[in-house]
């Protein structure tokens, strides 16, 4: 069977008017399996976005996707406790971005996101036991990792993010609200005014990083396009796509005829830059090197 | 009950030194990518484990073994052994962070006491509770996420002992969920037990200063008369928005002496000292000077001025209270 097609949750401080219509282009043109949603990095701004959620499901399931509720990576404060608890009990599928979306969760089924550290096999196996269905591995994993954890737990599909921004850091400190002078308690919600992220540039100029909230992001756009007959003996089941503000029906056309077998790699990547992303692609944490890298420069 | 003090050993040296200048506890791990300070120079072969636990349990400390790195994918070897390793030479606890490992410890080692790294980053009851009931956790290293206000409600909230750090590198990531260094470089603390790696470090000097790369990253830039620091990848100075600065992190260190009285008062069990890399001096002066503390306040007498006698101890002089106070967020 082919590989499918996860979106991933969208990352960034979107407004509910821009994340209804984003989900209603994905529902009706966006050649995806899955679709995850629901507000992950930051627990504050979860009120804005929260009557939106039932009309958004309902369109996207109406239109043959399967829904994924994705849980807080970094619940914080007795609030976010809550609405975690509550979230877990969803009769459909979650994916827990925390071991506390475990403790909660665990026994039905659950999708267990990047930022949950699944580093290994065992680890991997301890989860599906305890009803995992598939494990979307930590950006930093290289492909050789994901096929030894598929090989040994083949219960379980494996994911391997493959598009968008990488997000590589959580913290308890809010950066966005800090570039800004403010604190985290009173930041104003200025993160929404990044919808891909705020560039961050090393001294020397190179584009490096991307503020998020508490959420430390890449610059540069992972772009994991392997050849038809790599993903076909991997073992890989899914492919993750993260929303960025770029058009995402096209960049989920573009993995559909790589993982059909229609194009080759770099037809693949020479049609995802044409689409126009915030950064250059990036695909060295899949070869075992620095995240930043890209192959040809490998 | 007095507070325990946890101090970290980089060598047997270092071992020695932090029990004599008054450790309850001494942590360490093995010369290998099982644990999270996995530099050059430093850790412990099984032997110098032993003899350091027998030299330890001599003057009445305990000695925990870090091994909190995640297992590599199809090669488990190094952790397990590790794990028996630390056992035969009869550690008094290890101190885990992967799943798997705290799994196969609560199966094939039963007897061994069990702590919860802070690379696990349980920061909510719901997490700790979970570690506890499933692998029999003993203790939780808490992440450098929480303030001394929620740390008091978490511990009513949980069976199992606290840890928290007082003082030395600060993370302003929740540890072990931070791949920025193998972004840059390849290598992070999960996959390789180091952060913003020494082989990856270079410096070139012109009229305008020091730069200090990371791989082919610029960190910092140091002027002619400034001393040139570790290009630490979050202490790093980055552009954003046309401003330049420190906008993760300054370089700074923790130092969490002055609230030794409201962590004690939070519940917390044990107060550990980062810096696994420093040499036996530090160790010992550090040791001593938050011994003293502890003493102190458990007897009821004033905190014999720890704060300001570590101040000249920390990275460049310049210090933090980091997350235990919520303005730092």
């Amino acid at each position: 069977m082919s590989v499918r097609l996860t979106l991933g949750p969208v990352l960034y401080n979107w407004s509910a008017d821009r994340l209804v219509d984003f989900y209603a282009r994905i529902a009706d043109e966006a050649d995806v399996d899955r679709v995850h949603l629901g507000e992950v990095v930051c627990g504050k701004r979860a009120p804005f976005t929260d009557a939106i959620w039932p009309e958004v499901i309902e369109r996207l399931e109406a239109a043959g996707k399967e829904v994924v509720i994705s849980l807080l990576a970094l619940p914080s404060n007795v609030r976010e406790r809550k609405i975690l608890a509550e979230l877990a009990g969803e009769e459909r599928l979650v994916e827990i971005n925390d071991v506390t979306g475990l403790a909660l969760r665990s026994g039905r089924p659950f999708v267990v996101g990047p930022f949950v550290n699944v580093y290994n096999e065992m680890t991997a196996k301890f989860f599906a036991e305890r009803g995992a269905g598939t494990v979307c591995l930590p950006v930093e994993l290289p492909i050789s990792a994901a096929v030894v954890i598929a090989d040994a737990v083949p219960g379980i599909d494996v994911e391997v993010f493959a598009f968008g921004r990488m997000p590589l850091a959580v913290s308890g400190r809010c950066y966005h609200a800090r570039l800004a002078g403010l604190h985290k308690d009173s930041c104003q919600f200025v993160c929404d005014r990044d919808p891909d992220g705020l560039d961050v540039s090393t001294l020397a100029g190179q584009p490096f990083l991307a503020i998020n909230g508490i959420a430390t992001m890449s610059h540069g756009i992972e772009a994991y396009c392997p050849p038809l007959y790599e993903l076909e003996t991997s073992g890989i089941r899914r492919l993750r796509l993260s929303p960025q503000t770029c058009d995402m029906v096209k960049v989920a056309a573009v993995y559909r005829a790589l993982v059909s077998g229609s194009i080759e790699p770099n037809e693949a990547r020479e049609r995802l830059v044409a689409i126009g992303l915030p950064g250059p692609l990036v695909d060295g944490y899949t070869r075992g090197l620095a995240g930043a890298t890209f192959a040809p420069m490998a | 009950m007095s507070l325990e003090l946890v101090c970290p050993a980089g060598t047997p040296s270092a071992l020695r030194a932090a029990v004599e200048a008054g450790a309850h506890s001494v942590y360490c791990g093995f010369r290998d990518e099982t644990n999270a300070r996995n530099f050059p120079g430093l850790n412990f072969s099984p032997e110098e484990l032993t003899d350091g636990i027998r030299f330890a349990h001599r003057h009445g400390a305990k000695v925990l073994v870090a091994i909190n790195t995640f297992v590599r994918a199809g090669s488990p070897a190094a952790w397990m052994r590790a794990l028996a390793n630390a056992e035969a030479a009869n550690a008094d606890a290890v101190i885990l962070a992967d799943i798997a490992l705290l799994d196969h410890a609560k199966r094939h080692h039963p007897k061994l006491r069990l702590h919860l790294s802070v690379q696990a980053a349980a920061a909510t009851p719901e997490a700790i509770q979970f570690y506890a009931e499933t692998f029999g956790v003993k203790r939780v290293v808490l992440p450098r996420v929480l303030s001394v206000e929620e740390i008091a409600a978490l511990a009513k909230d949980i069976t199992v002992e606290t840890e928290a750090f007082v003082f030395g590198g600060l993370c302003p990531m929740a540890e072990g969920r931070c791949s920025l260094s193998s972004y840059a470089t390849g290598k992070s603390p999960n996959l390789t037990g180091v952060c913003s790696p020494p082989e990856h470090v270079s410096y070139s000097d012109d009229a305008d200063g020091t730069t200090a790369k990371l791989a082919r990253f610029t960190i910092e830039r140091f002027a002619p008369d400034e001393p040139a620091g570790y290009p630490t990848l979050c202490k790093g100075r980055f552009i954003a928005e046309g401003k330049t600065g420190h906008w993760f992190e300054d370089p700074v260190s923790l130092n969490a002496a002055e609230l030794i009285r409201p962590l004690a008062k939070a519940g917390v069990t044990a107060l550990k000292i980062e810096g696994r890399q420093r040499g036996k001096g530090y160790v010992a002066e550090v040791v001593a000077a938050f011994r003293q503390a502890i003493d102190a306040i458990a007897a009821g007498r004033d905190d014999p001025d720890t704060a300001r006698r570590l101040a000249g101890l920390t990275e460049g002089g310049k210090q933090t209270a980091g997350a235990y106070k919520k303005t730092w967020r």
